[in-house]
């Protein structure tokens, strides 16, 4: 087997930080070799240094025994590098023909020969079996389809060395597992494939080799037939790591939300949520699973007041919620724990102490005739950083901007969960956040269960929302598919229904 | 903080000292020496207890404006309507102080209040297009400039004209004059008065309003980051409205300094500016109220010397506003200056960890 990439002691610096810091490997002709590491630990910038996005600022990069320089992404295709992002790239009016062949259009005259591209493609298509009809528009056709015309991409420039930057981020298990049949098809054909991912079960799925990064460092390249999950999880985290959570069985009590036939309306007034009613009880953890972008968006943003729906009720505690002001509603029970904690958890900019009492700075305890007191907010903000192990340089006082993603959403965690809501409301609660991390709001998340909260989570991980759900609930397309109890289900299951196929068709 | 409080004033010093340098080039290409230039120029600010008196009389106007335009700005808002905030706080101001017959300090008061109401208004109508049409701030502040300058036009004509020119208001009586005897005798016969006391003041209140209060809190969170403060249940559209009317009530304030304390009547045809100078002051000043204060203060020395120095060297007046202006774009593009500074001192630390580890390595060999 030769080797057709060799990178080595490749460096790469931004302002501030070491994205690579001296990283060697290879590429074994016909291998799919997983870059394993946790995000942000520079698999993406390497990778893009051997596409030829970024200039290496030290190191060497041999292509099939050849010292190359890869200055732009159009060398590395002349090179037969060719690399999927994690972000498409296709203009979404133009057919896939037209996607497929932007930039090196075949002439016949002066005319654009589409009939002959796709015709290519077609075969393409076929001998790898990615079932991509030439023809369809961008704007039509599925996520997972619109990742396999990327593919097409690669494969119509002859590309042999291809890289996946996290392919199965925006897939359903479904859509993962097809992809998996092709790239072993890619390889069976004599391409070979630099896959990276954080997802350990992917590699034990398909990977032959994997190289672990963690903070732009080099940890090690083991074959994958003789690593386990567990010792790839120690790789990338730098330390032993517990799998799942323990849940003990509770009795779900009264329910603390209720929802009714809600409908609701998104940007550009295009209906996202179209008739949803579930409820969650206290003592029960419900998963709300689905693709990214099926309403998940919308019905959350309605359920903490920061969106009006045009339709439909909202319960909290048997009390009429869907015309309270966000304030109202935080007053009647309910907390929240957003994706985008940058956006909607934090104030960068405020200090960690200004920061926890974002929502009861109004609050006796904070406030007298309409100044701050000081001392109580530090010491509160002191005892939630403990309580909740926020680990700041600088303490209390320290920018919430300086602390670590984990550590701002312990942060965030401690808040919502010491305000002793009634109803929590999750999402993505551990998007971003180290394994240790991920740990740890787990655990907490579980402890809300426990004590008596009701909890919604919202999230794309199916891996999560199996982990901790006691019910899952499946919206797709704004429409709830279905809701299921978590040791009545499987992720296929599951999988199937996000897809919006209903249960009984599943089955 | 100790850290970031230096890198804002390296910033704002760094401002001054290129526009100070840029000042010196055009001197030096114009064929004047910039030493004896400068010399003049701030000998000219503060050479007697007089002039000295006139720069701050200057300053305090641009005290004014400058906190308006950095406490819009700590709420996220740019509040370009200065100006026109000042117009209407002064053409209330003067309107109260030639038609009210009231013992001075009541009549002083009265002005003071009437300059907060007509900056207000003026600030807190562009805050609630805002909120309510979608309106940029930059817009409409701009569009209530010229509101104000052609309400001014029509006002003082019509009903608080001058008995010879009809460009212009009456003098103000004395009662309604922030200029005071013992304070003007103080600084031999300067226009420093009264406002100068009151805008300090303002620079106190402004501050504590900003770090101590519940509504400095919130402003400061909705300028900060109005997403996460509207999921944290603050009504962030109340608090843009009112942040707008107590800049466009700074300003105003500026109106009542300056038309009944600098000036003595309010002319017509003139948007001041001192409105615009106040985005100076502020950048400058990087919105933090007692910065405002240091950079107003700068501003009134070059303002209040540029003449001396045009009498004595003969370098136009107009060096002065190019250097005001290079520091303007300096203070402005700030953020670059502070990225030098970041990654100098990265590299600095970055160079000492290298070092670190090589040490460490060679120990253990
Ligand atoms: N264009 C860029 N400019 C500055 N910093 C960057 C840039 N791209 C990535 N980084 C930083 O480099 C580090 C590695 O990022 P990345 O390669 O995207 O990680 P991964 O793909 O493993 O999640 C991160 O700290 C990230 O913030
Ligand atoms: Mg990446």
């Amino acid at each position: 087997m030769g080797v057709v990439v060799e990178m080595d002691n490749i460096r790469k610096e931004f302002p501030g930080v070491v994205a690579c810091d001296n990283i060697s490997l290879e590429l074994r002709q016909g291998e799919i070799h997983a870059i394993l590491g946790e995000n942000g630990a520079g698999k993406s910038t390497l990778m893009s240094v051997l596409f030829g996005l970024y200039q290496p600022d030290s190191g060497s990069i041999r292509v099939r025994g050849r010292e190359v320089h890869i200055a732009n992404p159009n060398a590395a295709n002349r090179l037969g590098i060719g690399m999927v992002h994690q972000h498409f790239k296709l203009v979404s009016c133009f057919t896939v023909t037209e996607n497929i062949i932007l930039g090196l259009e075949p002439t016949r005259g002066m005319f654009i020969d589409t009939k002959l591209a796709a015709e290519q493609i077609k075969q393409l298509s076929d001998r790898y079996g990615l079932k991509v009809d030439p023809h369809a528009l961008i704007a039509d056709i599925s996520v997972g389809m619109q990742q396999r015309v990327e593919i097409l991409k690669m494969l119509y420039r002859n590309a042999d060395i291809l890289i996946f930057d996290e392919p199965t981020a925006v897939l359903t298990p479904q859509e993962v597992h097809e992809l998996t049949k092709i790239m072993a098809n890619l390889t069976a054909e004599g391409k070979s494939i630099f896959l990276i991912t954080h997802k350990l079960r992917e590699i034990k799925a398909i990977a032959q080799r994997c190289t672990v990064i963690r903070r732009g460092q080099w940890v090690g390249t083991v074959a994958v037939a003789d690593a386990s999950e567990e010792t790839l999880a120690a790789m990338m985290v730098g330390r032993a790591v517990s799998f799942g959570v323990k849940k003990a069985q509770t009795k779900p009590g009264e329910k603390v939300l209720e929802i009714e036939n809600l409908h609701v309306r998104g940007r550009g007034g295009v209906a996202r949520v179209k008739g949803i009613s579930f409820s969650v009880k206290r003592g029960e953890i419900l998963g709300l699973a689905g693709v990214d972008g099926n309403g998940q968006k919308e019905l959350v943003e309605t359920l903490v007041g920061l969106r009006r729906a045009d339709e439909g009720r909202i319960l909290i505690n048997n009390k009429e919620a869907g015309g309270l002001s966000v304030r109202e509603r935080i007053a009647a029970g309910l907390a929240f724990i957003p994706d985008d904690r940058h956006k909607y958890g934090l104030i960068l900019d405020f200090s960690l102490e200004e920061n926890m009492i974002l929502k009861s700075y109004h609050k006796q305890r904070f406030a007298t005739q309409g100044l701050l007191n000081f001392t109580a907010i530090r010491a509160y903000a002191q005892k939630v950083i403990s309580d909740f192990d926020v680990r700041s340089g600088r303490g209390a006082g320290a920018l919430a901007r300086t602390l670590s993603g984990g550590n701002q959403q312990k942060a965030i965690l401690g808040r919502e969960i010491d305000a002793d809501p009634d109803l929590l409301i999750a999402v993505q609660p551990t998007r971003g956040l180290d394994v240790g991390a991920i740990e740890y709001v787990h655990r907490r998340l579980v402890e809300q269960r426990d004590s008596g909260k009701a909890v919604l989570l919202v999230s794309l991980e199916l891996d999560e929302i199996f982990a901790l759900s006691d019910r899952i609930a499946v919206i797709s397309n704004g429409e709830l598919v279905g809701i299921v109890n978590t040791d009545e289900t499987d992720e296929n299951e599951i999988g199937l229904m996000m897809t919006g196929l209903r249960r009984e068709a599943v089955r | 903080m100790k850290l970031r409080l230096s890198k804002t004033s390296a910033v704002s010093l760094g401002a001054i000292g290129l526009g100070l340098f840029a000042g010196a080039l055009l001197m030096a290409v114009t064929g004047s020496n910039p030493l004896a230039g400068f010399w003049h120029l701030f000998r000219g600010g503060l050479m007697n207890i007089e002039r000295f008196g006139n720069s701050l009389a200057s300053s305090t106007t641009l005290i004014f404006t400058g906190l308006s335009v950095a406490f819009a700005f700590k709420t996220g808002l740019f509040n370009i309507g200065a100006s026109g905030q000042m117009l209407m706080g002064g053409l209330l101001a003067s309107a109260v102080g030639l038609y009210v017959p009231l013992a001075r300090p009541l009549l002083l008061l009265a002005m003071f209040l009437a300059a907060s109401v007509g900056g207000g208004a003026w600030g807190a109508l562009p805050g609630w297009l805002k909120v309510k049409f979608n309106v940029h701030e930059v817009v409409s502040t701009i569009m209530m400039n010229w509101i104000a300058f052609w309400t001014v036009s029509y006002v003082v004509p019509r009903y608080l004209r001058d008995v010879f020119l009809e460009t212009q208001s009456r003098r103000i009586p004395a009662a309604a004059s922030l200029r005071t005897e013992w304070l003007t005798e103080l600084f031999r016969g300067s226009y420093i008065n009264l406002g100068l006391v009151l805008a300090i003041a303002a620079v106190a209140v402004v501050a504590f309003l900003l770090e101590r209060t519940v509504l400095g809190y919130e402003l400061k969170a909705v300028g900060h980051n109005k997403h996460a403060a509207q999921a944290a249940g603050i009504d962030i559209n109340r608090r843009m409205v009112a942040s707008m009317a107590i800049a466009g009530a700074l300003a105003g304030l500026g109106g009542f300094v300056f038309y009944a304390g600098y000036s003595v009547n309010i002319q017509i045809g003139v948007l001041p500016a001192q409105g615009f100078d106040g985005i100076a002051v502020a950048l400058l000043a990087a919105s933090s109220p007692w910065g405002v204060w240091a950079a107003a203060t700068f501003f009134g020395i070059l303002h209040t010397g540029k003449g001396f120095m045009t009498a004595m060297t003969g370098i136009p007046p107009t060096i002065a506003d190019a250097i005001i202006a290079t520091i303007i774009y300096f203070a402005a593009t700030g953020v670059l200056i502070e990225n030098v500074w970041d990654r100098y001192s990265k590299r600095h630390e970055q160079r000492a960890a290298r070092r670190r580890r090589v040490d460490l390595e060679q120990g253990v060999k």
